[in-house]
């Protein structure tokens, strides 16, 4: 770890209001040279917007920007990366038809004859260099689309570097990766730092921030509330984040075993993701399914709620057989999804809170057949606000205007209305703060108490042996073993999500899991 | 739960939040409002420079009379566009609908109370099956209307053997469009029949929109229709319905095109769909889905048919008509992008 006093890019007493909220009130933030410094908060704490100030993409109302010592104006991105300021969003900005090489160089393209002909040698050359310094292999002339997820994420990083910048601004860069992925990220970023980068890492995972970060600074509320080492214990710097303490509760798992059997699959099959799948959930029950990436978890949940076509299995519901063929059977019959990516699958982001609270249950307050209901609807959309502490100015509020946190609490909340027996929770906390996940967790103890049967989908194992009564491992569209709460480690799920049948059918991914 | 911070953060987000949530609203409007001042600055326009021609009762009416039709194709429009789809077959099925209706009443002799409802039923199935091909074939609706349209433009001319059929022999048929009830009561304002069922279609789709399940998952549909499926409701089925409805309003537009015209005539319709599109968009409703109001698609159908009357008792020439009619289309976009950015 390479410390030093000396300042790289310091903001201080910044403001930044948006229509409706005070995004940020006097905040202060600094960054030295070869450090990683992680920025925490809960959702709608203002870390990002602090970002997009500094990479230029919203302007400060108030305050200042010091960069080596001198006080500048960042007029927008491409003036962020003249800078040196480099950003890699949480959601990723390539282009999957064009090349690795031609993605990094976008708008920048070595060119010859004044500029008339692109000199894809030159491109390609200059991009093995890049990926070369960051110890990345992969081929400037591959195509974005055939890249995993994770690779992906490293030409991005490429990407942000190849503007030589001396500031890295990471938002939430491991929220796809799997373990493995993650520490070649990290190898990446301590290279970066040893060779006197500044980063900023964004995350919500403790865990991670501990490994990687030299220096914590956690927001709340828009405000900066402390810089502490990296060694501060994290029930400290959580109590900080939420401005409360927060007591990891002892749980005893309730035995189910006369309890009645909600769901039932049985020999679910659906290409090579879903391969003979059978499971049950009984009443009150939690099972949670872990697995890595692409082990096919999301594609069975997909299936069983009538996403995607079955090819063959069957679903019962309370001992009776159901056809589930598209999404509205599943919904009538009473089971729920919500979606691990809720910016496409799980919410209407152009339509306010209310609306989507009380999409899939409309038919219930209708006058006259088809008349809407404004006040009921209003009511129950206010009821649930409160309940889930939804963060928004009103329920007309529209969707995407709210934070993902926010806009993850509306999804549950239109399930709840809709009272569901079974309800299917992929991913519930990806993007969520500690704070809102602790409730989430807490709203899904609730629902089982109340004799809801839940499936829950996580690629945090902490997550899924805090919550799950049962656990079911799946690798490669299968399921490969299932633990009791109580006998249930992470270590046991990783063997069982790494339990592979040949590795001669192995796909790509297989040679950075170890085995 | 219920934490000091997060109630101290509540309460100061809250006079905050109803401002914004109120620019929030006057921002949906503004189209609107910029819209309506648009057509009013026309209308001054056109009364100053020519006093005697524009302002006069006949020319009103007459403006009149021209919107109806490409006011009630608009409004129709307006459902499948909020839903992010288009219809390209409603200049078409306009014509279609009124060859049907001088099928079932001049040809085959049917009443005007029978007839008028079994040409709006021949519409709305016409926007029923455009519906299914969009939504069983999974034909994209740009193409499968354009299709449609196509399909229909053919039908229309064999119905008719490429003649028109009149109405001469439908007794009031021709009042549908230009009789006038208005009158009767109120002798001094002599507004036809025809804006009067303009007035009548407005009312009745804004109602739909605003205050029904239709109008909910219409919205929805253009907003994020994989959600909305995912949230249990049958897409598939609400968008035939919403294509259904929108060929349904469309034949109105044909009972009103061929009363005024006391005849149907195969051969016109064609380009309508263009106009009515247009209407649309100048109104504010984007393209891309998910926003709109049925007000705002009437004032761009006003705006269109106030330039275009004025620019020709201005005598400016019909070729310059279609240059101005551009310009605004392409200015009423712009401006509307603004605003989006500005959200």
């Amino acid at each position: 770890m390479k410390t030093s006093s000396e300042v790289l890019i310091e903001a201080r007493r910044l403001d930044k209001s948006f229509p409706g909220v005070r995004a940020l009130q006097g905040v202060s933030f600094e960054l030295r040279p070869g450090e990683v410094h992680a920025l925490m908060g809960e959702n709608g704490a203002g870390k990002s917007t602090l970002m997009k100030i500094l990479s230029g993409v919203y302007q400060k109302d108030a305050g200042e920007i010091v960069l080596d010592g001198q006080p500048i104006d960042i007029h927008g991105p491409a003036h962020a990366s003249s800078l040196g300021i480099g950003i890699v969003h949480q959601e990723l900005h390539l282009m999957p038809h064009l090349t690795a090489a031609q993605n990094v160089y976008i708008g920048r393209e070595p060119s010859k004859a004044g500029g008339l002909w692109l000199d894809e040698a030159r491109l390609n050359s200059d991009a093995a260099e890049l990926f070369k310094r960051i110890h990345l292999d992969i081929a400037p002339t591959t195509r974005i689309s055939t890249l995993t997820v994770a690779r992906q994420q490293m030409v991005e990083i490429a990407k942000a570097l190849s503007h030589k910048s001396r500031v890295l601004i990471m938002d939430e860069p491991t929220a796809a990766l799997n373990d493995v992925e993650i520490e070649e990220l990290f190898r990446i970023v301590r290279q970066l730092r040893d060779e006197g980068v500044g980063i900023v890492y964004i995350s919500h995972k403790m865990d991670e921030i501990q490994r990687i970060a030299d220096r914590i600074t956690v927001m709340r509320d828009g405000r900066t509330i402390d810089t502490v080492p990296a060694s501060t214990s994290m029930q400290k710097i959580i109590a900080m984040m939420v401005g409360r303490e927060l007591h990891a509760t002892e749980r005893d798992i309730p035995d189910l075993s006369a309890a009645p059997v909600v769901l039932e699959v049985k020999g679910l099959q659906r290409g090579r993701v879903v391969r003979d799948i059978s499971f049950q959930v009984r009443r009150g029950e939690i099972v949670g399914f872990a697995g890595l990436m692409g082990a096919g978890r999301t594609e069975v949940m997909r299936a069983i709620f009538g996403a995607d076509r079955l090819e063959a299995g069957e679903i019962h519901l309370h001992g009776q057989r159901v056809r589930v063929r598209e999404p509205y059977d599943a919904v009538a019959a009473g089971i729920g999804y919500l979606s691990e990516d809720r910016k496409n699958f799980g919410l209407a982001t152009g339509l306010d809170v209310e609306a989507n609270i009380t999409l899939p249950s409309l038919k219930r307050w209708l006058k006259a057949h088809f008349l809407l209901n404004r006040q009921a609807s209003e009511a129950i959309s206010r009821e649930m606000v409160d309940k889930l502490r939804i963060k928004t100015p009103s329920i007309h509020q529209l969707s995407k205007l709210l934070s993902g946190g926010n806009q993850q609490k509306v999804v549950i909340a239109k399930w709840l209305v809709r009272d569901c027996d079974v309800l299917i929770f992929d991913e519930p906390t990806r993007g969520i703060d500690v704070g809102a996940k602790a409730e989430i967790y807490a709203l899904l103890n609730d629902l089982a108490a109340q004799g809801r049967a839940i499936i829950v989908i996580s690629s945090e194992l902490p997550e899924v042996l805090h919550l799950s009564h049962r656990i079911l491992v799946m690798c490669e569209g299968r399921i490969t073993g299932e633990l009791h709460g109580s006998e249930a480690t992470q270590e046991k799920i990783m063997a069982l999500a790494t339990q592979r049948e040949t590795m001669t059918t192995a796909t790509a991914s297989v040679h950075r899991i170890p085995t | 739960m219920n934490t000091p911070t997060a109630v101290g953060l509540d309460a100061q987000a809250q006079p905050t939040g109803i401002a914004g949530s109120l620019g929030q609203r006057l921002g949906g409007a503004t189209q609107i409002i910029l819209a309506f001042a648009s057509l009013i600055a026309l209308i001054v326009i056109f009364s100053v420079l020519k006093p005697g021609a524009f302002m006069t009762t006949d020319n009103m009416i007459g403006i009149l009379q021209a919107t109806n039709v490409i006011g009630v194709m608009a409004v129709a429009c307006t459902f499948v566009i909020i839903t992010g789809g288009i219809d390209l077959s409603v200049g078409v099925l306009m014509t279609f609908t009124a060859v049907m209706a001088g099928v079932y009443m001049s040809k085959w002799g049917w009443p005007m109370a029978l007839g008028v409802p079994a040409t709006i039923a021949s519409g709305a199935l016409v926007g029923t099956i455009s519906g299914l091909i969009i939504t069983r074939l999974k034909i994209t609706p740009f193409i499968a209307t354009l299709g449609m349209m196509m399909l229909l433009k053919g039908a229309s001319l064999l119905i008719t053997e490429a003649r028109p059929i009149y109405f001469s022999d439908v007794d009031g048929f021709d009042l549908i469009s230009l009789g006038s009830l208005v009158e009767k009561v109120l002798p001094f304002l002599p507004i036809p029949n025809g804006a009067l069922i303009f007035l009548l279609v407005t009312v009745l789709s804004a109602f739909l929109l605003k205050k029904t399940m239709l109008g909910r998952y219409t919205f929805a549909l253009g907003s994020n229709e994989e959600a909305v499926r995912l949230s249990g409701v049958n897409t598939n089925r609400w968008k035939v319905i919403v294509y259904t409805l929108s060929g349904g309003i469309c034949s109105i537009s044909g009972l009103l095109v061929a009363s005024r015209l006391n005849s149907a005539q195969p051969a016109l319709g064609q380009g309508y769909e263009l106009d009515a599109i247009a209407a649309v968009v100048i109104g504010g409703t984007s393209l891309a889905g998910g926003t709109g109001t049925i007000l705002g698609t009437v004032i761009g159908a006003f705006i269109m048919s106030v330039l275009i009357n004025g620019l020709r008792i201005m005598s400016v020439a019909q070729e310059w008509q279609m240059v101005l009619t551009g310009l605004i289309i392409i200015v009423a976009v712009y401006t509307d992008s603004l605003r989006h950015k500005k959200a």
